[in-house]
């Protein structure tokens, strides 16, 4: 158990000195921040709708203007974190969870279970991802929860195969096999002794995930299909920047940069993760 | 080589049929249908029209009975005729559509290739240097920017600011009266912005992905027996290690046909572009069933043969492979 805890400490302690996984880091922990506490970063109401002020430019009122309903956009920036937030977590959630297992089992037992599990894996890899979203969402009411639903049940066969691989190569160690040896069952087996052991991938693809969740969520909500108005995400936003686009720059420009910057944040801290816990593939 | 190649292709049967019975059952479970988005609003349609309406389309039929027959329709390629009001046939339709699509991620595969494999050849030799660091970065920025906002922003500085590019459609109004220069000019006028945007996610991951192989071949020791022998620098790295960087390349490009697929959707939404993916998404919207199982058929079609030939692309690139 000490041992462990001193590989942790060690693992910290690279990630923290890695800059860019820090600064990664940093946006992260800033957008918890604003979803936890958007009263602190906008002062007016999101869907408060002022049709005299529509469309204004920045300003000291609304530092990031006004939208074409003449809501703040600022205050549409900021209640948008708390969306992108969710669906990020929400789907790699599901997406990690249902990859996890179905890599576990495929690993462990391999046989017709394997066989089974990898070709379902392989025809899920043939639809062209966006092409699968979109066919289920459209049809779907465009509610949050589908999004996050669709976005997780589409997601989870790189983990699958990730977790798999992994999974063939620790049940042969001696350690599991010394498990075995003191009667240990199957499910000991994999929970105690596999599970563990296949985190640090785990957690470098569930961080990369949740910016790519936050990407594919945001051109939903962007075509229309993901985030409904009133409710404020980054996406929407964006549809009403594109239609108001010979008129209005900051429509534009502002929740693609919230976008840009959260996405980021996370590719960087996973990359950080992914560095720290095996130092050997630092810089490539 | 061949027997391989035939057991692939055989293989990709029972893989599209799965994936068709997939579609199928996904499209059939939700909730709604083609026939209430077109009746529910019209106070003259009646229960009994309705019903006719859905006997027309087959739609009454039980679904393992209306899923057969399109099966049956299919061995012999017949896509089927689409739901809209034109009643076209589905292969009609998207053979309209395809050669654009076709033209802009083949042209921005081209553009991928152009920059980035001497960007991640030149990043990788140079590792560490000021290059190498200003590439990175861009890299991991170009990762985190979603296309289809750097496409509004794209618009709003060469469309609208400056008035250089036109923003929608593949061309202009007077297209027609324009001799054969001047409508090569505006259809190239008209790619450039979607062209761009099409390639851009694949220019940091492969410029990327480049830089990482040829760090690794670079570390070898015939490339260190290479340098041994006095060879000039240029063929060392050309010659020696670049030949065997690109190598894996063929995989990514054969791997990067769903992506590209999925991408057009956005792209061609965005800038107006009648290709596939505008194409996809109108049928979705109007529930077309025949029009997206064809659709999904053909998308899933193209990226199995897009795994096949990179596996063979790359067997018969590498003879270690095809000897293995």
């Amino acid at each position: 158990m000490n041992g462990s805890r001193a590989i942790g400490r060690d693992f910290a302690r690279r990630l923290l000195r890695n800059r860019l996984a820090a600064a990664g880091g940093a946006v992260i922990l800033f957008f918890f921040l604003v979803s936890a506490l958007p009263g602190l970063f906008a002062s007016h109401e999101p869907n408060r709708i002022d049709i005299v002020n529509i469309l204004r430019p920045p300003s000291a009122a609304h530092p990031l203007g006004t939208d074409d309903l003449g809501r703040d956009v600022l205050a549409r920036v900021v209640y948008g974190a708390r969306v992108s937030l969710k669906v990020g977590f929400v789907a790699v959630g599901i997406a990690t969870a249902l990859g996890l297992l179905v890599g576990l089992l495929s690993g462990f037992y391999g046989g017709w279970v394997d066989a089974v599990l990898m070709r379902f894996v392989d025809m899920m890899l043939c639809f062209p991802t966006f092409f699968l979203i979109l066919s289920v969402i459209a049809f779907l009411d465009p509610s949050i929860l589908n999004i996050m639903a669709v976005i997780g049940l589409t997601g989870w066969m790189g983990v699958a195969r990730l977790v798999r691989a992994e999974t063939l190569s620790i049940k042969e160690r001696d350690f599991v096999a010394a498990a075995r040896a003191q009667g240990a069952g199957d499910a000991r087996i994999i929970f105690r002794h596999v599970l563990p052991n296949t985190l640090a991938p785990i957690l470098v693809a569930a961080t990369l995930g949740v910016a790519g969740a936050i990407l594919t969520e945001s051109a939903l909500s962007f075509l229309g299909i993901g985030v409904q108005p009133p409710t404020p995400s980054w996406g929407n936003i964006l549809t009403a920047g594109k239609d108001n686009i010979e008129y209005a720059w900051w429509l534009s420009l502002f929740p693609g940069l919230a976008i840009l910057f959260t996405v980021l944040g996370y590719n960087l801290l996973g990359e950080g993760i992914r560095d720290a816990a095996d130092p050997r593939l630092k810089g490539r | 080589m061949l027997r391989y190649i035939a057991r692939r292709l055989l293989l990709t049967v029972p893989l599209l049929v799965g994936i068709s019975l997939v579609s199928f059952l996904m499209m059939h479970m939700a909730p709604g249908g083609p026939i209430g988005s077109g009746t529910d609003l019209n106070p003259k349609a009646t229960a009994e029209s309705r019903a006719r309406l859905k006997a027309y389309y087959g739609l009454d039929r039980p679904l393992h009975v209306q899923y057969g027959r399109w099966l049956g329709r299919m061995a012999t390629l017949d896509f089927g005729d689409s739901f809209s009001p034109d009643g076209r046939s589905v292969a009609e339709k998207i053979k309209e559509r395809i050669p654009i699509t076709l033209t802009i991620n083949v042209l921005s595969m081209g553009l991928i290739f152009l920059v980035a494999i001497p960007v991640g050849v030149y990043s990788a030799v140079h590792k560490g240097s000021l290059f190498d660091r200003i590439s990175t970065v861009a890299v991991f920025t170009g990762f985190a920017i979603p296309t289809f906002w750097l496409a509004l922003l794209l618009m709003i500085l060469f469309g609208v600011t400056l008035g250089w590019l036109p923003i929608s459609g593949i061309s202009s109004l007077d297209y027609e009266s324009l001799g054969t220069l001047g409508r090569i000019a505006d259809r190239g006028r008209h790619l450039v912005l979607p062209v761009l945007l099409a390639g851009f996610g694949g220019l940091a991951g492969m410029s990327r992905y480049m830089r990482s192989n040829m760090l690794e071949v670079i570390r070898q020791d015939y490339v260190a027996t290479a340098r041994a022998k006095g060879l000039p620098e240029g063929t060392v790295v050309f010659r020696h290690a670049m030949r065997n960087a690109l190598l894996p390349v063929i995989t990514i490009l054969g791997l990067s046909v769903p992506d590209l697929l999925g991408g057009s959707v956005i792209f061609e939404t965005i800038f107006a572009i009648p290709g596939m993916g505008q194409l996809f998404y109108q049928g979705v919207m109007s529930r077309d069933y025949p029009l997206i199982m064809g659709i999904l058929t053909i998308g899933a079609f193209l990226t199995l043969l897009g795994n096949l030939l990179a596996d063979v692309g790359y067997a018969l690139a590498d003879p270690r492979i095809r000897q293995g």
